[in-house]
């Protein structure tokens, strides 16, 4: 074989890109390695716990949607992350690196919070919620304005940029919950009107979150269209190509950058809102979950597909509500079940080397058979 | 082609969300496990790895496998609408009380116990259920500053035998503190703590540096190192990770620790520690509800009924003799005879606004009257007052402290958390 091998200068085998492939060939692949992922985190499973993985798999089904409560918890907690990922897509298609989704969500957030509890009691409710939709897009969209001006302007790092203004956030909310804590000094805020429920998204026909859905389904269909058929949508995708092919033809990307993330802070801005007033009815510096940095995987994964994007975020919130149960029902550290959802996640990244290049095996074999 | 895919992609997305919603349709919750056992459900705000969380974890099986009911726990369950879901989830899949173990989820689980009448809902470290209205909804806590007084006994005979052995004059007998918040629960710890301290070490002095969390292994590091620097002595804290404790073994100071020994990790430096055993309040629970009993609005274990407890002496670092007067003063404070808010064992000089508002001070600055802001309201209004012959009811009218005053001989470094 060896002495072969030296003959043809012919490797094993060598990688090259694929033409595009048929859908149901990378849907098989994409099958394919999931079925390979759960293989392996069987193994993973047999070998540090001893527990059946079916079992396992079974507990994972039933945290996410084992009774009503838990399968409107999973999509209520689909469309929180599918906010957030919708809102840091454009902004990556254009290569504009936004880390700083979750300060953006809290800065939303806390603009909700605060007329709450500010003018809760004193506007009416036609004019506290548009007040609430208005300020908190408003706080996100600066949020989100400041690092993109300092970007176009000025050509600094937007990923440190926007990374430091999450703590900044963060910081806010801090202050913020010292101020207003009760009880005195305790740093929380509690529920915010509880009485009387001013500023508390209605439950529709008895669903809490339905309406928090709904939004978010109409920003996945706008988002979708942005995207695609916008003016917008196309010259923020030139400009993250080539900037300057989009120079050349006349875009002028110094606006493209700050009107998108103008664009990106404003939907952090409304889930924000649809956290504080739609879920939490509170906040804390935990409001935002780890969403914002969430969000960038569900957007890669998905390839910038606002429709994509419902399967990847279904798949991470379907993972981590199984995690939970996991851990209750088997009592295994909450670590365990982030081991197999990273095991699975890789798999799922390592499919797209599949679908987008292939193997070329050594021909010489299959010569000599024919 | 093209758009076959795309339409075959919506397809499975709906496909894929109508399974979902096929699958979760028909089951409803079962209230009884098979076996007929009793189930107790327990939130927990983190896991095993925060010292305050495995306190809770332990005592909750402890507790079930005694009493043989099931236990059943969830882990990371944040303080917002997360903790109601998993309430009231626990109270779907059949539980008959439900207990969440941090303060941030008080409000959360009064939401759950609206919806469910017929579970019952008991909360750590909560102030509102006394108040509430809410028969399901249950407050519990133990007179800690009781354990917290011990342990300073230990720390102030720690810092005498420093003095004595020359490596610092008695002027100097400085215990730095990490605390979390300025908020009562932590200024009623560190102020019995350190009374407890000056009982046995007169010229103690304390100073106390905030982190602004409950729960940050860094911060709580960096504010222990802060405290060691500005030369305290030895040093305690009122926070939930290793962060103090494992900064004092390696600069090699003194450490009192809370919610249980860490001596594992710090064999050279770690004296005893106080903390809250939660099983005999997990066990009265359980039994109220197997015995068909109404579970008390607000419960607050002592001493006696074994929820405060001090760890076992770690004789290599603490001072000789400290276990003899440990036990010498759990007995004063069991039959009455040591007080550990006596108000003629403390000053209150600095009354203004908005630090000790309200406080009355006899001429040599005693405490004499001083009302406490018992029931929860966001205007923080004074309701209640609690200096009663010569001492400060801490724990009487609320079993979540409300000791909230700035005692003389405490410094706070930052006041803004």
């Amino acid at each position: 074989m060896a002495s072969k091998i030296v003959k043809n200068h012919t490797p094993l085998f060598h990688i090259a890109k694929r033409d595009e492939l048929p859908f149901y060939k990378s849907l098989l692949i994409r099958i394919g390695s999931i079925v390979a992922a759960l293989i392996v985190c069987a193994i993973v499973i047999i070998a540090f716990t001893g527990e059946n993985p079916l079992s396992i798999y079974a507990t994972i089904v039933e945290g996410a949607v084992g009774t009503k409560r838990r399968t409107w918890g999973l999509f209520q907690n689909v469309a929180m992350l599918l906010c957030v990922s919708l809102a840091v897509t454009p902004a990556f298609k254009m290569k504009f690196w936004n880390i700083g989704a979750e300060g953006q969500v809290l800065m939303g957030g806390l603009a909700t919070i605060y007329v709450m509890m500010f003018y809760g009691e004193t506007l009416q409710p036609a004019v506290l919620y548009p007040v609430m939709v208005i300020a908190s897009i408003l706080a996100g969209a600066i949020w989100g304005l400041i690092p993109a001006v300092f970007k176009a302007l000025w050509n600094t790092n937007e990923t440190l940029f926007t990374l430091m203004m999450n703590y900044i956030a963060i910081q806010l909310i801090s202050y913020y919950t010292y101020v207003n804590a009760v009880p005195k000094g305790s740093g929380q805020i509690g529920i915010i009107n509880s009485d009387t429920k001013a500023g508390w998204f209605p439950s529709l026909g008895g669903y809490d979150y339905l309406l928090n859905i709904i939004i978010v389904a109409a920003l996945t269909v706008f988002m979708f269209v942005y995207l695609k058929y916008s003016k917008h949508g196309y010259e923020l995708s030139v400009v993250g190509e080539s900037e300057n092919t989009a120079r050349y033809i006349g875009i002028n990307v110094k606006k493209v950058i700050i009107r998108t993330m103008l664009l990106s802070g404003a939907m952090c801005g409304i889930a924000g809102l649809l956290l504080v007033a739609g879920t939490d009815h509170s906040i804390t510096r935990e409001t935002a979950g780890g969403r914002g940095f969430t969000a960038i995987m569900v957007s890669w994964l998905a390839k910038f597909n606002p429709i994509y994007m419902i399967l990847t975020s279904l798949l991470l919130v379907f993972l981590e509500k199984g995690a939970i149960q996991i851990s209750t029902k088997f009592q295994l550290n909450p670590s365990f079940s982030e081991i197999l959802t990273g095991i699975i996640i890789f798999f799922i990244i390592g499919s797209e080397f599949f679908i987008n290049y292939r193997i070329m095996f050594r021909h010489s074999a299959k010569k000599e058979v024919k | 082609m093209k758009n076959f895919k795309k339409i075959l992609a919506v397809v499975m997305a709906i496909a894929l969300i109508a399974t979902v919603f096929a699958a979760c349709g028909e089951k409803e919750p079962n209230a009884e496990t098979p076996e007929g056992k009793m189930k107790v459900g327990f939130i927990f705000l983190h896991d095993e790895n925060s010292t305050y969380d495995k306190n809770f974890i332990d005592a909750a099986v402890a507790a079930c496998e005694e009493l043989g009911v099931e236990y059943v726990g969830k882990t990371n369950i944040p303080e917002n609408a997360d903790c109601y879901e998993a309430a009231a989830d626990l109270a779907d899949s059949g539980c008959s009380i439900v207990f969440a173990d941090s303060f941030g989820h008080e409000q959360f689980v009064m939401q759950a116990a609206e919806e469910f009448p017929n579970v019952q809902f008991c909360h750590a470290t909560g102030t509102m259920a006394h108040t509430a209205g809410l028969a399901n909804f249950h407050n519990a806590f133990a007179s800690i500053y009781e354990g917290r007084y011990l342990a300073g006994v230990a720390a102030g005979m720690k810092l005498n035998e420093m003095i004595e052995a020359g490596e610092f004059t008695a002027d100097e007998a400085k215990i730095g503190y990490v605390g979390a918040f300025t908020y009562a629960e932590v200024i009623s710890g560190y102020t019995s703590f350190f009374l407890g301290a000056r009982s046995v070490c007169p010229t103690a002095t304390m100073e106390v540096q905030f982190t602004g969390s409950w729960y940050d292994e860094t911060g709580e590091k960096e504010a222990a190192t802060t405290l060691i620097n500005r030369g305290c002595k030895l040093i305690s804290q009122h926070a939930d990770s290793m962060g103090a404790p494992t900064a004092c073994e390696s600069a090699g100071v003194p450490n009192v620790s809370y919610n249980g020994s860490t001596v594992a990790t710090c064999p050279n430096t770690f004296i005893i520690s106080s903390k809250i055993d939660w099983t005999p309040y997990f066990k009265y629970m359980i039994n109220c509800v197997k015995e068909g009993k109404a579970i008390d609005a607000d419960w607050t274990g002592t001493i006696a009924t074994g929820s405060v407890v001090v760890t076992e002496v770690n004789e290599q670092a603490a001072a000789e003799g400290t276990q003899a007067k440990l036990d010498e003063v759990k007995k004063g404070l069991e039959d009455g005879t040591i007080k550990v808010f006596d108000t003629s064992t403390f000053t209150v000089s600095n009354i203004t606004d908005t630090i000790n508002t309200g406080a009355v001070v006899d001429a040599d600055k005693h405490l004499t009257s001083y009302k406490a802001d018992v029931n929860t309201d966001a205007a923080y209004e004074k309701d209640t007052e609690v200096v009663e012959n010569g001492q400060f009811m801490e724990s009487k009218y609320r079993s979540a402290p409300y000791f909230d005053l700035r005692i003389d001989g405490i410094t706070t470094l930052n006041e803004k958390f």
